[in-house]
């Protein structure tokens, strides 16, 4: 949810924008996904420990801890899913042609109408599997939420870490439940997701 | 120059080079006809202010849009003009009505769909407001497309090319209903198109452009017979451009006479260039009479010219003969007869024939370009 206005924006900008260091940013946003997530993680620890600069002033401000708390797990996640969230929005916003935008401008919208009016709408279909990949993507993510939130009871214990734990400690038939109540809650909210896309009206084409 | 109108000047080296000027007035439609590449689309986007030229200047009545010297260059949304584009750019999501009321927003919200609706009547696309444009006729978005453009009122209209999309039919209607509605208007109307004869119909001048630079504007028909150069003549059409050199000019016979492949023609009399100078010369077929074959008759002695069929080419109900003419290095005298009048001469490629040049239909251009 925190990702889905940068994400906007950054599709936006990669898809009609040309600048320099276009291609150095695609890589930056596309990197999570060849990564192996402990060392994304490892990377992100080093980041927001309370010893860096980043941590360190986030420390100043709010008096919290980034490392292995909620909110250091919430940043943690806009970085790691950036590409899923980036790239079908940067696909959605180059599919509508250049004179579509112009024809917006020409009819006397301003720039932020015709964004809003015009091209989020058909954009609309990407923004949706966006949302869905994003979403699946971190109901499943597993190293770097272990290696920046650690494990910690009502704070930083995703259930796929609890699953993990439960497993470890050979309770099987928690782990079990807690398995399935991810695979159905997926399910569901993956469906909700592409019914909504679909009943929108608009196909894309 | 009509003070209600739009002048502008454009230069630049690149992407698209540009040497353009021109004006369009009140009420006025003025085509703006090229090749493909030569730069039409470019003008239309740089007065829509989708893209600013390197220097030059564009005005609307006594208010600049663009001037870099003052550092002006207003944005599209305020110039406020209506764009057809060449694919439309309809919006795909919105209706046909949503289409038009979205253009509509100096308006009343509640006057907007009333106002909307009127502009659907005008195009003749009454019925139709919940269509999306998926669902619509080439020629049915056409009209959404140019009622959204009118919608605001706009300083000029501009259409890109706007009858490419649709079959011929559709494209006949739909230009009478143009022709129609500027009745109706005073907006300055500029039409892109490279089809001559669709700027032939419609406009009141034309302009030629060719590798971004205007070459001639002028009525459409005077354009078309008097062409500045053989580029020009090129451009608009013409397919028997000549080299000739100025032999002399007898003004009490009120003619010129040029030299052409060894053989003189006589022309009306047109004294700008001097004697001896070398010349390019442009005739229409439709000043080419041919002679009969079976059986010589007066009024043959305007311009003979003799040669014999190189090509022919049956084109509907008439043959189109390209004649290759003594003496000539090869180019071809290219003019139609009806297909009857080929049959019962018995053209044929190979056939001896002889044509009269009308002195008329000769015209005289300065030599290059």
């Amino acid at each position: 949810m925190a990702l889905a206005p940068l994400a906007i924006f950054l599709g936006r900008l990669l898809a009609w924008g040309d600048f320099r260091g276009k291609s150095l940013l695609e890589a930056m946003i596309a990197l999570p996904l060849v990564l192996p997530p402990t060392v994304l993680g490892f990377y992100l620890l080093e980041g927001f420990g309370a010893a860096s600069t980043l941590g360190g002033w986030y420390h100043a401000l709010t008096g919290r801890q980034l490392v292995f708390s909620f909110d250091g797990l919430l940043l943690a996640s806009v970085i790691f899913n950036l590409p899923f969230a980036i790239q079908p929005m940067q696909r959605a916003f180059e599919a509508i042609p250049h004179n579509i935008r112009e024809a917006a401008w020409c009819c006397g919208l301003s720039r932020f109408e015709a964004l809003w009016r015009v091209e989020f709408p058909l954009a609309w279909p990407g923004a949706v599997s966006a949302l869905a990949l994003t979403f699946a993507h971190t109901l499943g993510e597993f190293g770097v939420v272990l290696m920046v939130g650690g494990n910690i009871e009502g704070e930083t214990k995703t259930i796929a870490i609890a699953i993990y734990d439960r497993v470890q400690a050979f309770d099987n038939y928690t782990a079990g439940i807690m398995s399935a109540m991810l695979l159905l809650f997926s399910m569901v909210a993956i469906g909700c997701v592409y019914r909504l896309s679909r009943r929108s009206g608009y196909d894309g084409r | 120059m009509d003070a209600d109108g739009i002048r502008l000047e454009l230069r630049q080296s690149g992407p698209v080079a540009l040497d353009v000027a021109l004006e369009v007035g009140a009420g006025e439609l003025v085509a703006l006809v090229g090749p493909s590449g030569s730069g039409k689309t470019t003008v239309l986007r740089n007065i829509a202010g989708l893209q600013s030229p390197g220097s030059g200047f564009i005005r609307h009545r006594d208010e600049s849009w663009f001037d870099p010297d003052r550092g002006i260059d207003v944005d599209t949304q305020r110039r406020r003009i209506g764009f057809v584009f060449q694919d439309y750019a309809l919006f795909p999501h919105l209706d046909t009505l949503s289409n038009v009321t979205i253009a509509l927003g100096h308006l009343e919200p509640a006057e907007r769909a009333v106002e909307a609706r009127a502009l659907l009547e005008k195009v003749n696309l009454g019925g139709l407001e919940r269509r999306l444009p998926a669902q619509l006729s080439g020629g049915q978005r056409q009209r959404v497309a140019l009622a959204r453009a009118l919608a605001r009122e706009p300083n000029i209209l501009l259409l890109d090319e706007p009858f490419s999309a649709v079959d011929r039919v559709t494209r006949g209607k739909l230009q009478q209903e143009l022709a129609l509605l500027r009745t109706s208007i005073r907006t300055p109307i500029l039409l892109v198109t490279h089809d001559l004869d669709e700027a032939m119909m419609l406009a009141d001048r034309l302009y030629v452009l060719h590798r971004g630079t205007t070459l001639q504007n002028g009525k459409p028909a005077e354009v078309f017979r008097y062409p500045r150069n053989a580029l020009v003549a090129r451009l608009v059409g013409h397919r028997n451009i000549f080299s000739a050199t100025v032999l002399g000019h007898d003004p009490e016979r009120g003619l010129t006479q040029i030299r052409w492949q060894g053989q003189k023609l006589e022309l009306e009399l047109n004294t700008a260039p001097p004697p001896g100078d070398e010349v390019d010369w442009v005739i229409h077929p439709a000043h080419i009479i041919m002679h009969r074959r079976d059986r010589p008759s007066f009024g043959e002695r305007e311009n003979p010219v003799h040669g014999h069929v190189a090509e022919l080419l049956e084109f509907g109900e008439t043959a189109l003969v390209g004649l290759a003419v003594d003496g000539d290095d090869g180019r071809l005298l290219r003019f139609s007869v009806s297909r009857h009048s080929a049959r019962r001469n018995r053209l044929e490629p190979g056939a001896a024939v002889s044509v009269s040049i009308l002195a008329e239909g000769i015209h005289l251009m300065p030599r290059g370009g």
